[in-house]
């Protein structure tokens, strides 16, 4: 039971309609969350990391569909495939919160600044679970109490305001734990927080996860958040996952370019000034017109003409798969 | 790079008042840099980092007089001898905006929509004295080359620009009358990694060939140290460690950077370190905490931490002083 698999995510396709133009935001994605494991995405802004998760919760905007593939929660009774539900339908919205709950990167937004913090834990508590007035007041403060929030009987009925930016994110964390989901979704969750707040919501996800044994899946663009805290990492490029597999294996041997280059590109703590970090050479191509083949060709510095086709998806072991067309050359000069 | 001071700041102090009520009366002072003696060496990178809230950026306007000091100097030291720059009003301060510059943290709101890119670049060459409209155009498009941009962009208008792009339009803008000294507040934080690395090769780059002086302002600490030659770290409006970068990474005093220092995520398997959790947040500068302004959240508070406030104070250390605020350190140097 204890690795088994909470959500597959097989060829989704996402697409985004605009001016008569299309944007393919996802384009063929396929991965696994498994129960009690952290599956980080990672990837620079507008490689469709933010779409995937809206994907799974259905919380699409209206000119976006999802044009093709799978995802299946793998829930207590059976799968259910999510694709396949009217997104807001009884069945959606059962498990939206429930089984699979979201934290959202910016707390402030996200939350309700006319509803107490107790209010909005305890909405959730109403409609999914079987609890009353009281054991719901209850609940949330023991929430709160149990997300580190100091004075929990008095915090509860304060307003979002009253709150700092570290105490706001366990707020929302403490929203979306509220009724224990299978699935836990985190989007940037720390990206607007200090370094110093950052480290105690980790703490306290990593907590979760081994007292719950919640998957999560956790979507970041920071190569140190995957270091310290991803069992899986799966690297997004351009609507598609370019490099997937065990943490270890992906950081310590990476086959595609891009994920090596990203690893050469950010200076890293420790390693002193006399580092070298390598800028990887222009920028991301305009979704609306998106090159042919391979979408990291442009900036590759490994091109060959063959990558004018899109490479398919490869594995490279049994739990490391890789799109690139020369990935056996990469994977075989040992670095 | 022996000590050739180009600025020297003296007790700076900047102070908010904070008005309240219908006749909004003074009630408070949010002290958002507090006592600050610090000196810029001529061709270095100082780093100031900290969290949120503590100053850092305050401190870099006051360092241009974009926020006059509520006390304390600012003193410039150039072949004209030293100026005070702290009593000299706007008139008197023309002359040395020339030689300090700043690149803000946002490129998206740094950069007036309405203008051309030459629109918001000639005007500092207009002020200072270059007259005809030719020899601008000539400039500036030698500036953007500088900053690797093509020279026609000049005409084009910001919102044609990508992030990093109009960073480096912002880089080309403090560039433009030669300046000295450029404050770079947040400059890299907004963006994409592999475009950060571009922007941090180029300012490298820049800083070798202009023979500049950079104030590095940053929340990231692996930024500053392959960046920087020292660093002063931040807290509460006050400096609580100040000391080469080398030494900082590898020595640290004060409790409060160990901690910052720890909690940051490193891309890097192989060094798994134990991270220090600080509790609770960052106090409120408008009352900030008896004492050292960090012992409510120090591992290490004692009872004199909470009454009295230290003193920076010189440490031994390999090459240069390393200055720290703390009780609780032994061996100071000199008292």
């Amino acid at each position: 039971m204890e690795h088994d698999v909470a959500l597959t995510v097989k060829g989704l396709k996402t697409y985004f309609y605009n001016n008569n133009r299309c944007n393919r935001a996802i384009d063929g994605v396929s991965f696994e969350i498994r129960q009690g494991k952290t599956l980080c995405i990672v990837g620079e802004s507008g490689c469709g990391k933010s779409v995937t998760a809206a994907s799974i919760m259905q919380l699409l905007p209206t000119l976006s569909r999802i044009e093709e593939g799978e995802i299946t929660y793998h829930g207590p009774d059976g799968p259910v495939r999510i694709d396949a539900l009217d997104r807001g339908g009884a069945q959606m919205r059962s498990i939206r919160g429930k089984e699979i709950a979201m934290i959202f990167q910016d707390p402030m937004t996200a939350l309700n600044p006319v509803y107490s913090i107790g209010f909005q834990i305890k909405e959730m508590l109403m409609y999914h679970t079987g609890l009353g007035r009281r054991e719901r007041h209850d609940k949330a403060i023991d929430l709160l109490a149990s997300m580190g929030i100091p004075l929990p009987e008095r915090r509860v009925n304060e307003y979002p305001h009253l709150y700092s930016g570290g105490m706001r994110q366990r707020a929302m964390i403490a929203i979306a734990m509220s009724c224990n989901p299978r699935i836990l979704i985190a989007d940037e969750p720390t990206t607007a927080l200090d370094v110093t707040i950052q480290a105690q919501i980790f703490e306290l996800m990593d907590t979760l996860k081994r007292e719950n044994g919640t998957a999560i899946m956790l979507i970041t663009h920071d190569m140190g958040v995957v270091a310290e805290l991803a069992d899986d990492v799966a690297v997004m490029y351009m609507g598609n996952i370019v490099e997937a597999g065990p943490v270890g294996t992906v950081m310590r041997n990476p086959v595609h370019p891009y994920t090596r280059a990203l690893l050469d590109s950010i200076p890293v703590l420790g390693r002193g000034k006399d580092q070298e970090i390598k800028a990887i050479p222009g920028q991301t191509p305009d979704p609306y017109d998106r090159p042919k083949g391979c979408q990291f060709a442009d900036r590759c510095r490994h091109r060959i003409d063959k990558c004018d086709q899109m490479p398919p998806e490869t594995q490279v072991s049994d739990d490391h798969r890789v799109m690139c067309w020369r990935y056996e050359e990469f994977a075989s000069d040992g670095r | 790079m022996a000590a050739d001071p180009i600025l020297s700041l003296r007790n700076v102090e900047v102070h908010f008042p904070v008005r309240t009520g219908v006749l909004k009366r003074v009630t408070a002072h949010v002290r958002a840099v507090d006592g600050v003696d610090l000196d810029v060496y001529r061709g270095e990178v100082l780093g100031l980092v900290g969290e949120s809230g503590c100053g850092k950026t305050t401190l870099g306007k006051a360092i241009l007089q974009l926020v006059r000091a509520t006390q304390g100097t600012v003193t410039y030291s150039g072949e004209d001898g030293e100026t005070e720059l702290t009593t000299q009003d706007d008139a008197g301060l023309f002359a040395f905006r020339k030689r300090l510059q700043i690149v803000f943290q946002d490129p998206h709101s740094s950069l007036n929509p309405a203008f051309t890119i030459f629109g918001s670049l000639e005007d500092p060459l207009r002020h200072y004295g270059v007259k005809t409209r030719a020899e601008r155009r000539k400039i500036v498009g030698d500036l953007l080359e500088a900053v690797n941009m093509r020279r026609e962009a000049m005409d084009r208008y910001p919102h044609e620009f990508s992030g990093g792009q109009r960073q480096r339009i912002g880089i080309a803008r403090a560039l433009s009358i030669d300046p000295e000294l450029i404050v770079c507040d947040e400059a890299v934080s907004a963006l994409d990694v592999s475009i950060q690395a571009q922007v941090l090769q180029l300012l490298m780059d820049l800083k070798r060939e202009k023979n500049l002086t950079y104030v590095f302002i940053t929340h990231d600490l692996s930024v500053t140290e392959y960046l920087c030659d020292r660093i002063a770290v931040m807290y509460l409006g006050k400096v609580v460690e100040l000391c080469d970068a080398e030494e900082l990474y590898s020595n640290t005093l004060h409790p409060y950077t160990q901690a910052l220092l720890s909690a940051i995520p490193v891309a890097d398997l192989d060094r798994k370190s134990q991270r220090i959790v600080l509790q609770g947040d960052v106090p409120s500068p408008i009352n900030p905490p008896s004492g050292c302004p960090f012992h409510p959240r120090c591992r290490f508070a004692q009872d004199i931490c909470r009454t009295d406030v230290p003193r920076l104070r010189a440490y031994k250390a390999g090459s240069g002083v390393h200055m720290a605020a703390c009780h609780l350190i032994d061996q100071p140097l000199a008292d």
